[in-house]
């Protein structure tokens, strides 16, 4: 493969991490809470995308249109019957760390039921054009994984649209960076917070669906995108929107251009020191500010 | 005719009991003034009449409503709004977007052309600044956001914590100026400061707050001649 096709591979599955990391730098954003069930709504997902493609045969993309609003009312639902309560209970803490270990017990419990449910064997959606390839003058690049960098580019243009020029954009955001100024002014904050978690949840659809025609998905796939998704944040500077999409652009050109020069394990090792020579140098990441949204 | 009622509230943070026993009434349109040192329970009062912080025990009345119980931003929709210690503007927005965000209410939404016209008609600074990021802007500027985003939100009862705090004297000037304005538009405000002075000077009726009671209240005129205030606030 020419340099030009692994650069455009990398860019593809970067924009992709950089869509899933999205969702964790909103909840953080906003909420101040670090999603650990991220990975596992990931999978969910994925679970769906795939469940409705093979019930109706229809392209995973125009799937989005479904899943996406699934997503947003199981976020919604999480945050309204789970966390809300447990947040309430610390309403005084700035971080609260018992929410963290509260979506670190729903990953658990949506992977096991995810077992029980599908089992555990490997699916992918094998779709017409799962097995093209592109050829952009010397560039070669897999169908499916182009259209996925056109989808998580587009979606994040227009997350980031919506966020600037909305009024709900407008008072998330307002909310991140003083919730009871925020408060002050009218904006319900417990609205706020249940909407952030399920447009974060509904981001992960749109990744769901552009990975499905080219990943395996099984019941344990949420955790490889979630370490890689906490990496991307804190690499683009945790509760940056450019920063969470250009840092997975970064991780997903590393892993496709060194695994051109060494074997597959070996990149993961660049991958993080990559992620602590930032850490060393810039510790609140690329973009990271004091307060950020 | 009586606004809000405050009745024997006492509030504070997890067991510490801040305010005891507090009982306050504003007419309409009114302009009073609470005034007392550095932790006295100022701020504390405000964030319990705006919803932050719940009382203890006690109510809190608007006109024919108990509001005690309401979350913050059911009581802002009812036309309370604070100005908050410290300005507290939302650093990372321009001046247009966090008076957009002042005027995000149904209620103010419809009327928020004629608001923002008022607005920058009442603090010009704000027009010319229109674009700029909110942590760029010098604490009077940000002051003045702080006044124009609430106004933004059309208070009945305007609630203003220290708009003096950390100001050079020519601004202090300024924003009482701004404030006086306000308290003849047909808004009754609510005005919380360590300017005692200054504050009791534009009002009609005082308060003094000492460790969370009000020790002294009646018309500002009278309290300013008083020699216990002339002694231990007027420094005179």
């Amino acid at each position: 493969m020419g340099f030009l096709s692994v650069v455009a591979n990398g860019l593809s599955m970067g924009a992709i991490y950089g869509l899933i990391a999205l969702g964790l730098t909103l909840i953080f954003g906003i909420m101040k809470i670090i999603n650990f069930a991220q990975g596992a709504l990931l999978m969910l997902s994925m679970m769906i995308s795939y469940w409705l493609w093979a019930a109706t045969g229809l392209s995973p993309y125009v799937l989005i249109i479904i899943v996406a609003p699934i997503m947003f009312v199981v976020g919604y639902l999480c945050e309204r019957v789970l966390i809300k309560p447990v947040l309430d209970a610390q309403k005084d803490v700035r971080e609260p760390v018992s929410v963290l270990l509260l979506t670190a017990a729903l990953a658990i419990v949506l992977e096991n039921l995810a077992l029980m449910v599908f089992g555990a064997d490997y699916v992918m959606a094998k779709t017409s054009f799962s097995d093209v390839t592109l050829a952009f003058g010397p560039v070669t690049v897999s169908a499916a994984r182009f259209y996925g960098l056109i989808i998580a580019l587009v979606v994040a243009g227009l997350f980031y649209l919506f966020l600037m020029y909305s009024q709900t954009g407008r008072n998330l955001r307002a909310t991140g960076q003083d919730r009871n100024a925020a408060s002050l002014m009218g904006i319900d904050i417990t609205r706020t917070y249940a909407i952030a978690f399920g447009i974060g949840t509904a981001l992960l659809s749109v990744a769901a669906v552009a990975l499905i025609p080219f990943y395996y998905i099984h019941p344990s796939v949420g955790q490889v995108f979630m370490t890689k998704a906490f990496i991307v944040v804190v690499l683009g500077g945790l509760g940056s929107v450019p920063g969470a999409l250009l840092g997975g652009i970064i991780i997903g050109l590393i892993e496709s251009i060194a695994a051109q020069y060494m074997t597959a394990t070996l990149t993961v090792i660049l991958v993080y020191a990559v992620f602590l020579l930032v850490l060393f140098t810039k510790p609140s990441g690329i973009f990271g500010s004091p307060y950020e949204w | 005719m009586k606004m809000l009622t405050v009745k024997g509230i006492d509030s504070g943070y997890g067991d510490i009991t801040v305010l005891k026993d507090i009982t306050l009434s504003i007419e309409e349109g009114e302009v009073i003034s609470i005034v007392g040192a550095n932790g006295a329970g100022k701020t504390t009062l405000l964030n319990t009449i705006s919803g932050i912080i719940r009382p203890k025990s006690g109510e809190i009345w608007l006109d024919n409503q108990r509001i005690d119980k309401l979350p913050a931003h059911k009581i802002t929709e009812l036309g309370i709004v604070q100005v908050p210690e410290g300005r507290r503007i939302f650093p990372l927005m321009t001046v247009y977007e966090n008076l957009l965000i002042g005027s995000s209410l149904p209620r103010a939404k419809s009327k928020r052309e004629e608001n923002l016209e008022y607005v920058f008609d009442l603090l010009p600074r704000l027009a010319e600044r229109k674009d700029q990021v909110g942590r760029t802007m010098s604490g009077g500027e940000q002051q003045m956001l702080a006044i124009g985003r609430a106004l933004m939100a059309m208070p009945r009862l305007l609630m203003l914590d220290e708009p003096s705090m950390g100001l050079s004297p020519l601004l202090v000037n300024t924003v009482f100026d701004v404030i006086s304005k306000i308290g003849e538009q047909n808004i009754t405000v609510l005005l919380v400061e360590q300017n005692v002075k200054k504050a009791m000077r534009l009002s009609q009726r005082s308060y003094v707050l000492e460790n969370g009671y009000f020790s002294m209240e009646g018309s500002s005129e009278e309290l300013l001649n008083n020699p216990h205030i002339k002694k231990a606030y007027l420094g005179l």
